[in-house]
């Protein structure tokens, strides 16, 4: 925002913890109300503004306070935004960024809960961003403002507290390119957002039954790093997905359909952790069963090598 | 009266004249399946899209709907473009890409047009807000039908605007159907403008076949958001004489347009064009002679413009990903 005038945050409680955390922090004193605005409950008028905002030439963020409240959002878009640059022949583009955070658990139940990046990653002409680590989610920030396209980038609730020096500078983190968090020979574990850090502990863990796990975090939903997946499933012969996403129609099928078209070869039958085709209950003897951290992810692994 | 230059009614009538004459081109190329893309005709509404868009220069906004013929006409796309859009050309200004519910002439400040009813009026929210972010005086216009009065993005965006003041116009072209819906089967009032009441937005109700009625409420509205005192809405009153889309609403042979035949005759008697050459010719400002070589004027660049779109090409089907991302 202070390198870029034509850069603004827009959305419901930019201006409160609340709502988005510290992301936001400071930016309505430093910046002003005009660049930093909080909206009345509006979704898809104000994603729609942030759209045209950016076709009339600026760049704008705007920001859901939790994924599910983007549905109200989805005709700006996909109808508009997605498909702007395509049904104009090039002749527009929109450098819109739509912020969406996971925010779920503590029995908030069905509507606070959705993780839709598979979603918006099926809609041609969006790119879909979830980084894992506090480098990423500057990097891919900066990236996603920059891109001339519109960028979803999903972040999650449950990183929040995870803290890392970063440069104080502005630097990217490329969109499309996977992180190679932990290199294994045993089995290759593709994760993405809030798994890819729990698949990095699980890493850690599995040391000690003497498995060695490679991690690769996704960072990039769409357009998804085939090359990364692929060099790895070839190497390891095994592969387990772990995505925060429901298990049918998501992000580990289409890692499953892209290993299956490259013909891999793997020493057993590919494993996947997703939620269940399920709502998020609320009771928390329920949440227990529902939701997947890097215990289950540990088990699942050495269940497929056992 | 308003003692407005000769040079500035000609352009006025040039206008609609080009309106006119493109959409009763495309009427028979349609019917035989020359031109395929859905065309949702303006014919009869052409004094809105050139009494509003006078009032606009190339540095305004304008976004529109599946019935933007007009509004990039008026706004001063390029015909040749156009029509190559229409017949789905590699020349077109979607590059084929887009047909004619997706026109777009950016440099002239029509930034788009698309036909989810209701969808464009966020976006033209938001360029309004572009401009106010960077404390400029340009205005945005957003066009849309009374059908577009069911949407609930419409009223977030009324809420929105007038509560920051934003350079917004909203216009509705009242033409009494939302496609095939009389207007009294949609809501419990036929007077559009109404709706601007409860958020304190200035608003007009006027002729919309009166385009100098158009144009004065226009240019207030315009005014007023260059002053920062916007948003405005403008209710035009008018009727399109063909089909909801095509020259005539068919579907598979049978004639569903569901409009009074003495509806049409009715407003037919109130058309535009000829009202308001009339009243330049009683007002001594245009002589016959001189309207018909307008008329002639737009009727060659509409044929030229044709020409041109049969002789283009059509995409290449190696291109069909190429535009997916910038």
């Amino acid at each position: 925002m202070a390198a870029d005038k034509s850069v603004f945050l827009i959305g419901q409680g930019v201006n409160s913890p609340w709502y988005v955390g510290n992301t936001a922090h400071g930016l309505l004193k430093r910046f002003g109300p005009k660049r930093v605005i909080d909206t009345p409950v509006s979704e898809n008028a104000m994603t729609g503004a942030a759209v045209g905002a950016a076709i009339a030439g600026m760049r704008a963020v705007v920001v859901h306070p939790r994924v599910d409240f983007m549905l109200y959002a989805m005709d700006p878009i996909i109808n508009e935004a997605a498909n702007w640059h395509y049904m104009s022949g090039g002749n527009g583009n929109v450098p819109v960024v739509i912020w969406g955070i996971i925010n779920r658990g503590g029995e908030q139940a069905a509507q606070h809960s959705q993780a839709l990046h598979a979603t918006f990653a099926h809609i041609p002409g969006l790119k879909v961003v979830m980084p894992s680590t506090p480098y990423d989610a500057k990097g891919l920030m900066v990236a996603a403002i920059r891109d001339p396209n519109p960028v979803v980038f999903m972040d999650d609730r449950w990183l929040y507290r995870d803290e890392a020096s970063v440069p104080e500078k502005i630097y990217e983190v490329p969109i499309g390119k996977a992180a190679l968090r932990s290199r294994g020979t045993d089995i290759t574990i593709v994760a993405c957002s809030y798994l890819a850090r729990e698949a990095v502990k699980a890493a850690q863990e599995l040391k000690k039954f003497k498995i060695s796990a490679e991690v690769v975090d996704l960072r990039t939903i769409k357009p998804l790093d085939k090359a990364a997946i692929l060099r790895s499933a070839r190497k390891t012969g095994r592969l387990l997905i772990a995505d925060g996403g429901w298990r049918s129609f998501g992000v580990s099928a289409e890692i499953l359909a892209v290993v299956a078209e490259a013909g891999i070869k793997f020493k057993a039958p590919p494993v996947r952790l997703a939620l269940p085709d399920c709502p998020a209950p609320a009771s928390i003897s329920l949440e227990k069963a529902y939701y997947i951290h890097g215990a289950d992810i540990v088990k699942a692994v050495r269940r497929l090598l056992s | 009266m308003h003692s407005h230059k000769k040079i500035f009614l000609s352009a006025l009538l040039l206008t609609m004249h080009r309106i006119r004459e493109c959409e009763e081109s495309l009427v028979e190329p349609i019917n035989k399946g020359e031109v395929r893309t859905p065309c949702h005709l303006y014919t009869g509404q052409e004094a809105v899209a050139a009494g509003v868009i006078a009032c606009l220069t190339d540095k305004d906004y304008v976004f529109g709907t599946h019935r933007s013929h007009g509004h990039y006409i008026a706004k001063g796309g390029g015909m040749r473009r156009m029509m190559a859009e229409i017949f789905c050309r590699e020349t077109g200004c979607a590059k084929g890409r887009g047909g004619s519910m997706h026109l777009i002439a950016a440099e002239k400040g029509m930034m788009g047009a698309a036909p989810i009813v209701g969808g464009t009026i966020p976006l033209a929210l938001g360029a309004a807000l572009s401009s106010h972010i960077r404390g400029e005086k340009r205005v945005a216009a957003a066009f849309f039908g009374d059908g577009a009065t069911g949407e609930g993005g419409l009223y977030e965006s009324m809420s929105f605007a007038a509560l920051r003041n934003l350079p917004l116009i909203f216009i509705c072209e009242n033409n009494l159907y939302a496609t095939h819906m009389p207007i009294r089967e949609c809501r419990n009032s036929e007077n559009i403008s109404r709706i601007a009441k409860p958020f304190n937005i200035k608003s007009w109700r006027v002729d919309g076949n009166d385009v100098l009625k158009v144009y004065e409420a226009a240019k207030s509205a315009v005014a007023l958001c260059r002053a920062g005192k916007g948003p405005a809405f403008i209710e035009c009153l008018t009727y399109r004489y063909k089909g909801h889309v095509g020259p005539d609403d068919a579907v598979q042979g049978i004639h569903t347009d569901i409009r009074p035949p003495a509806e049409l005759k009715r407003w037919l008697k109130k058309d535009p064009i000829a009202r308001f050459e009339r009243f330049l010719v009683f007002k001594k400002v245009i002589t016959p002679a001189e309207l018909e070589k307008l008329r002639r004027k737009a009727e060659a660049e509409v044929a030229d413009a044709i020409a041109f779109a049969r002789k283009s090409p059509r995409p290449d089907p190696r291109h069909l990903e190429k535009y997916v991302c910038k």
